[in-house]
């Protein structure tokens, strides 16, 4: 009880939600509004009445879970999650297991050349994700494409376009999340892996029963962040599409939404679809997390 | 056992190196696979038109300055334009950001209040919440009041940042020991003079890790102002490079505009990335940059 309160203001007062008060204001403004006002447009459709001429004759009405329904119905969206499910495990699966031993390879000392590696590993983090598409883009047409001289692949066409969009995502994403895996190695005391070296440990052993335990938390948050980047994929097939007509304007749900809400100007289809989005991102993040807690405790 | 640890304490010291050069190949691979795409144009935007169809993918060509003038005539130097407009968006954005963030985490951090962690709760739940379920409504709201299509549509949206934030409080509680608070307090300092003169000096090599992470985050952000712009004055690069591609896609002739637009647009962050590698940390909980 009489312990003082961290930083003792005792007589702050309103002080603190002053302080507060411009990230408050900006939180309700750009993210409790939009996300009331999706979850308002998604119960309503526009009613046309008469010829739909008129002043009044364009009403907008209440229509339940009807657009959720047309939603979870909509074939092409389907095809949309599953285009994005195989892309997303080839991403998560290749970036996040290319950041870890690529931490692990850097945090091991035998290597040579590492702090050159890993600025070079780090470097596509300062590329736009538009540039990425138009680099790795330009590499893969044929006319350009110094790849195309060895391989005799099609890389934008009907089969390769997943690995060849994966690609980008994996390079463009692999050196942030090898540096927060490598910052959180670098945090652990060298002392840990003195005593599993007298005890005999060899380095791939520290690896697999030191470094990636402790590296745990690291791991799923770059997990968790990954999964809800790559749900929301937009900016690769979107830039790749002027190069090849494989990739179609409803690629991924992301691109659904954007037609819909801006080319078609269905704002109600694309607000359902956009909490659809958002709700299978947070099960998704919510599961993964489950899930590897249960494991730790299982474990334990 | 201490002197047995000291005299092994430098990782090089006991690098004994019994897998070869097999880590050190793996990483230079990958350290490959990551340049070459960026060495790639640093080329190809020297070639001229003729040259980029049909000398050799890596052989340096002659026409890197008539690109450049090409680019700058493009559509009456509108290049350049997109240049400033995302240097406006990412600067004015990330400083906003950075001083919004710095005041929540030290509050957050240092003063206990009701409500407390509810506050701190919802800001970091914004985490998990996709720009999609944002963008859209966004859109709509500024249009409804006139905003959409502006600079403002484009900078307000990206100041909060709900990680910066959880960034700041975790650097507020490390690196602002209490008992400096406290004897500012007991010489009569007011909270905003604590804030001014104690709190923010302290906290300055996290505000400038927190600048750089959302500074390049905008510069890069693609789809909020696709969506909000409509006039190609107010773009920012991304989008402006997502035109011309679109735009050029089908036109050969085009290529070296592309191209080299690209190369110019990359070279400002990896200067930036470069020269600031310090300040380049994903964990602030250390309390103080090293150096």
């Amino acid at each position: 009880m009489t312990r003082r309160r961290s930083g003792g203001a005792r007589d702050a007062g309103a002080v603190p939600y002053l302080f507060l008060a411009p990230a408050m204001v900006l939180f309700t403004l750009f993210m409790a509004v939009p996300i009331v006002y999706t979850a308002y447009l998604s119960l309503r459709r526009t009613k046309v009445s008469g010829l739909g001429l008129g002043k009044n004759s364009r009403t907008e009405i209440f229509v339940g879970l009807d657009n959720y329904s047309a939603a979870i119905t909509d074939g092409e969206l389907w095809a949309g999650w599953l285009r994005v499910l195989g892309y997303g495990l080839l991403v998560l699966a290749v970036m996040l297991g290319l950041a870890l031993l690529f931490a692990l390879l850097l945090d091991s000392a035998h290597v040579r050349l590492a702090r050159f590696s890993r600025i070079a590993v780090f470097l596509p983090y300062a590329v736009p994700g538009v540039a990425a598409s138009l680099l790795w883009g330009f590499l893969y047409l044929p006319s350009l494409s110094p790849i195309r001289q060895v391989l005799d692949i099609d890389l934008l066409g009907t089969g390769a376009v997943t690995f060849s969009m994966a690609n980008v995502a994996v390079w463009g994403g692999v050196g942030f999340n090898m540096l927060v895996l490598y910052t959180n190695l670098r945090a652990v005391p060298r002392t840990y892996y003195e005593a599993a070296r007298i005890d005999g440990a060899g380095e791939i052993q520290i690896a697999l029963r030191i470094k990636i335990p402790i590296m745990m938390p690291a791991i799923i948050l770059t997990t968790v962040f990954s999964i809800i980047a790559t749900i929301q994929v937009f900016t690769e097939p979107t830039t790749l599409r002027p190069l090849t007509n494989t990739i179609s304007s409803t690629w991924s749900p992301l691109m659904k939404v954007y037609r819909d809400a801006f080319v078609t100007g269905d704002l109600y289809s694309a607000a359902a679809t956009s909490i659809v989005i958002a709700a299978i991102s947070l099960v998704l993040s919510f599961g993964f997390l489950r899930v590897v807690r249960n494991r730790a405790f299982g474990e334990g | 056992m201490a002197t047995t640890t000291l005299a092994g304490a430098g990782p090089r010291a006991r690098a004994r190196r019994p897998y070869g050069i097999a880590p050190t190949a793996i990483l230079l691979l990958g350290a490959l696979y990551c340049l070459l795409p960026v060495s790639w144009v640093l080329i190809a935007a020297t070639k001229s038109k003729a040259e980029l169809f049909s000398t050799s993918t890596f052989t340096p060509g002659t026409g890197l300055l008539s690109n450049i003038s090409d680019l700058a005539d493009y559509r009456g130097g509108v290049f350049w334009l997109w240049m400033l407009n995302t240097l406006l968006y990412a600067g004015g954005g990330a400083l906003l950001s950075t001083a919004v963030s710095a005041v929540s985490g030290y509050a957050l951090a240092k003063y206990s209040f009701r409500g407390r962690n509810l506050i701190f709760n919802l800001l970091i739940g914004g985490i998990l919440v996709p720009a999609v379920v944002l963008a859209v409504p966004q859109y709509l709201l500024f249009s409804k009041i006139g905003l959409a299509d502006t600079y403002w549509s484009v900078l307000l949206p990206q100041i909060l940042h709900p990680y910066s934030i959880y960034l700041a409080r975790i650097y507020a509680t490390a690196a602002i020991p209490d008992a400096l608070l406290e004897a500012g307090r007991i010489d009569g300092a007011g909270h905003l003079l604590l804030l001014r003169r104690v709190a923010l000096p302290l906290m300055l090599p996290g505000m400038v890790t927190i600048f750089l992470f959302q500074f390049v985050a905008i510069w890069n952000n693609f789809l909020l102002p696709f969506i909000m712009l409509g006039d190609d004055q107010k773009f920012p690069l991304t989008v402006g490079l997502y035109t011309l591609l679109a735009a050029g896609a089908n036109q050969p002739s085009l290529y070296n505009l592309i191209l080299t637009g690209t190369l110019i647009s990359i070279i400002p962050l990896i200067a930036l990335f470069l020269t600031m590698q310090r300040y380049w940390r994903t964990d602030l909980a250390g309390g103080a940059v090293k150096s």
